[in-house]
């Protein structure tokens, strides 16, 4: 009986892919594209060569990174939908610290770790207001986050325009490069770095733990589960809201921290390139389950980087993947209430 | 400023808050329902692109934004389904519908990028227009802005005024009550929320046939205004007349940031498009922080003059949502 429910359920995420699939082929049929064209395109356009491999982990590391942090909040019950400006603050404070240390005599390693850590520091204080807001002022995260996005991305063209702007006119293109030094160490000819990598795996192992574990992850997922009775058994329930919007804040810092040390080494207006929307979309897709959010997300990075080649080559847009990566989400949820209905049923 | 000017600036405001208006009512009419309809913002954008590819490609306006109604009835259907029908969360369904919608608007609207489009033409109401000031302030615009005058008066005569109405409210706070008298809760909903959604569609076509004409992508400036409209529907306290004011703010918010500009040339020109972000976040503090626990507390511990206008201000700001908004019915 077990097995046959777990097989069906099997079935069921299937069923749910499929139909994503079919509702992608049939926009693209609409829109007189050739569909198995686009689909190749987007497979080969994510592993035909050495650099997309590369290009499709240079992606996967922010976005495991936000998935892990948002596995967090979405244990506690939250809606963490400030991910996008928390990615974008922790990439201000690596900068900044960057700016700060990058004259000053400590050795390179040191500044980028310390430029990391600020970056993570700054990506928690950055959720610790939409938890205020949750916790002191009733406004709900979702809300409070949403503004907060676009207050960071205000503020990121600003630094770019004003303060931080490029010897001459500040411009679209970012603040000006940081020294090869203060670089993370990269893989040859490639924007990956072994050490990004290694930070996102030890980052969702350890959330992985956390959650599945530890006294914490229990507590805080009766919060998220029943916060009424978790408070009325003694758990300390916005404490616990609060640190776990900062842990999944100093995840997005991470995340940002990367962007800037890794990928980007200056400051970009959209640095945070939709990671934390995108991770929101990984962490429903799971089902809240840490072991499954690396192989999801590195699926999703795959059909981001896949898609490039769409306008390149079929003159499409590459908002293609973003409406099979959401009608993936979508259609596993509708698929879910179906089980249960039948569940309910039989 | 002049006079003139004045008028004319105030006149661009009715006319910019219009799409907003239909965009804030259609929301509050399905959250009044108990269905929070979150893909706002991805289905503005996609109502505005199709309702502007409709209209490029029949060359009539009145499909455009028969268009966006349908794309909006249509996601909301979806929503209602999902929610109403398979009980799954209206939040995370409504989140992943505002990405799915707005990328879709960009991928399918590729063809349509910067091409010229037919605009709503500006209609006088006769007699009316030709009043000084109160002529040029509400009666020189075009049809849709004149329906949105109508629209907030409608809806709320209709939740407040009418037997349906009262039922309307019924499903919404208490979904139990309102079936034991006779209300097919669920199928009200379904219909509630799709009228909601078609409402919300035509904020689409009135931005790209009117208030921001044509269809440019991700740089069509639209992105971000359903998030707006979602936050004034809450400051709105679910009641169209108040969400109709809160819409009238902020249009006029950002006439006043786009003036005052030139007198602030240190302040970068984003820095300003996003100044309403900030404000939506206070709003909201300001509606719901007189729930919280520490302000009773620390009213308590104030003087008497003092406890009473922060009171009667927390008061007067307030707004409480549908008791069973976002909560699933069944009937036994």
């Amino acid at each position: 009986m077990m097995k046959n429910s777990r097989l069906a359920n099997i079935g069921f995420q299937l069923a749910a892919l499929v139909l994503a699939l079919l509702f992608t082929t049939l926009i693209l049929v609409a829109t007189g594209a050739p569909p198995l064209e686009a689909y190749k395109n987007i497979i080969l356009g994510s592993v035909s060569s050495l650099d997309k491999i590369s290009n499709v982990l240079v992606t996967w590391v922010p976005l495991l990174l936000a998935s892990a942090g948002l596995l967090i909040t979405f244990s506690a019950g939250l809606w963490n939908i400030g991910m996008e400006g928390q990615i974008t603050l922790g990439a201000i404070g690596t900068t900044w610290a960057l700016r700060l240390m990058q004259d000053s005599s400590l050795p390179p390693a040191l500044v980028i770790v310390l430029s990391i850590l600020a970056g993570m520091v700054m990506g928690a204080l950055w959720a610790s207001l939409a938890g205020a807001l949750k916790t002191f002022g009733g406004v709900n995260e979702i809300f409070g986050g949403l503004g907060l996005n676009f207050v960071a991305t205000a503020l990121t063209l600003w630094l770019i325009f004003g303060p931080w702007k490029r010897p001459g006119v500040g411009s679209m293109s970012g603040t000006e490069p940081f020294p090869e030094a203060l670089w993370l160490p990269m893989f040859p000819d490639s924007r990956l770095s072994p050490w990004a990598l290694v930070l996102a795996v030890v980052a969702i192992v350890i959330v992985y733990f956390m959650l599945q574990g530890t006294y914490f992850g229990l507590r805080l997922k009766a919060v998220g589960k029943n916060f009424r009775a978790a408070y009325m058994l003694g758990i300390p329930t916005w404490q616990y809201m609060m640190i776990s919007f900062m842990l999944c804040g100093a995840l997005a810092g991470a995340a940002g921290a990367v962007q800037v040390t890794a990928v980007y080494h200056r400051l970009i207006p959209s640095i945070s390139s939709g990671y934390g929307y995108l991770g929101l979309l990984v962490a429903m897709l799971v089902n809240y389950q840490a072991a499954w959010a690396a192989p999801v997300a590195l699926f999703f990075a795959a059909l981001n980087i896949g898609s490039i080649q769409l306008p390149i080559i079929l003159k499409l847009d590459s908002s293609l993947s973003g409406v099979l990566q959401g009608m993936l989400v979508l259609f596993v949820l509708m698929v879910e209430g179906v089980r249960q209905r039948l569940m309910r049923r039989s | 400023m002049d006079t003139n000017t004045i008028i004319i600036g105030l006149a661009g405001v009715l006319v910019a808050a219009a799409p907003l208006l239909f965009a804030v009512i259609g929301e509050t009419i399905s959250e009044r329902a108990g269905v929070t309809n979150l893909s706002m913002n991805g289905t503005i954008l996609l109502s505005a692109m199709g309702g502007f590819a409709v209209a490029v490609t029949t060359d009539s306006i009145l499909l455009g934004f028969l268009a966006g109604a349908g794309i909006g009835a249509a996601v909301a259907l979806i929503v209602a389904f999902s929610s109403i029908t398979l009980k799954q969360s209206q939040v995370a369904v409504g989140f992943v519908l505002a990405l799915v919608t707005r990328d879709l608007s960009y991928f399918l609207g590729n063809p349509f990028m910067g091409l010229e489009g037919p605009r709503l033409p500006a209609w006088d109401i006769p007699l009316l227009a030709d009043i000084p000031i109160i002529g040029p302030l509400f009666f020189q615009h075009d049809l849709m802005t004149y329906l949105s005058y109508v629209l907030i008066l409608l809806a709320w005569l209709w939740i407040f005024r009418t037997r349906p109405g009262l039922m309307l409210q019924g499903i919404g706070e208490r979904p139990a009550a309102a079936f034991v008298r006779g209300a097919n809760v669920n199928l009200l909903r379904y219909f509630y929320t799709v009228l909601g959604g078609a409402l919300v569609g035509l904020a689409g076509p009135l931005y790209s046939l009117s208030v921001k004409a044509g269809w440019k992508g991700t740089i069509s400036g639209l992105d971000g205004i359903g998030w707006i409209a979602l936050s004034i529907t809450i400051f709105g306290g679910w009641n169209p007349a108040r969400a109709a004011f809160g819409a009238y703010l902020f249009a006029l918010l950002q006439w006043l940031g786009l003036v005052l500009q030139p007198s602030m040339p240190g302040v970068p020109s984003q820095v300003l498009q996003v100044a309403p972000f900030p404000l939506m976040i206070l709003t909201l503090l300001l509606v719901n922080i007189g729930d919280a626990e520490w302000v009773g507390r620390t009213l308590a511990a104030m003087p008497e003059g003092a406890r009473r206008f922060f009171t009667k201000l927390l008061r007067a700001m307030r707004a409480s949502p549908p008791a069973a908004l976002g909560v699933p019915f069944e009937s036994d």
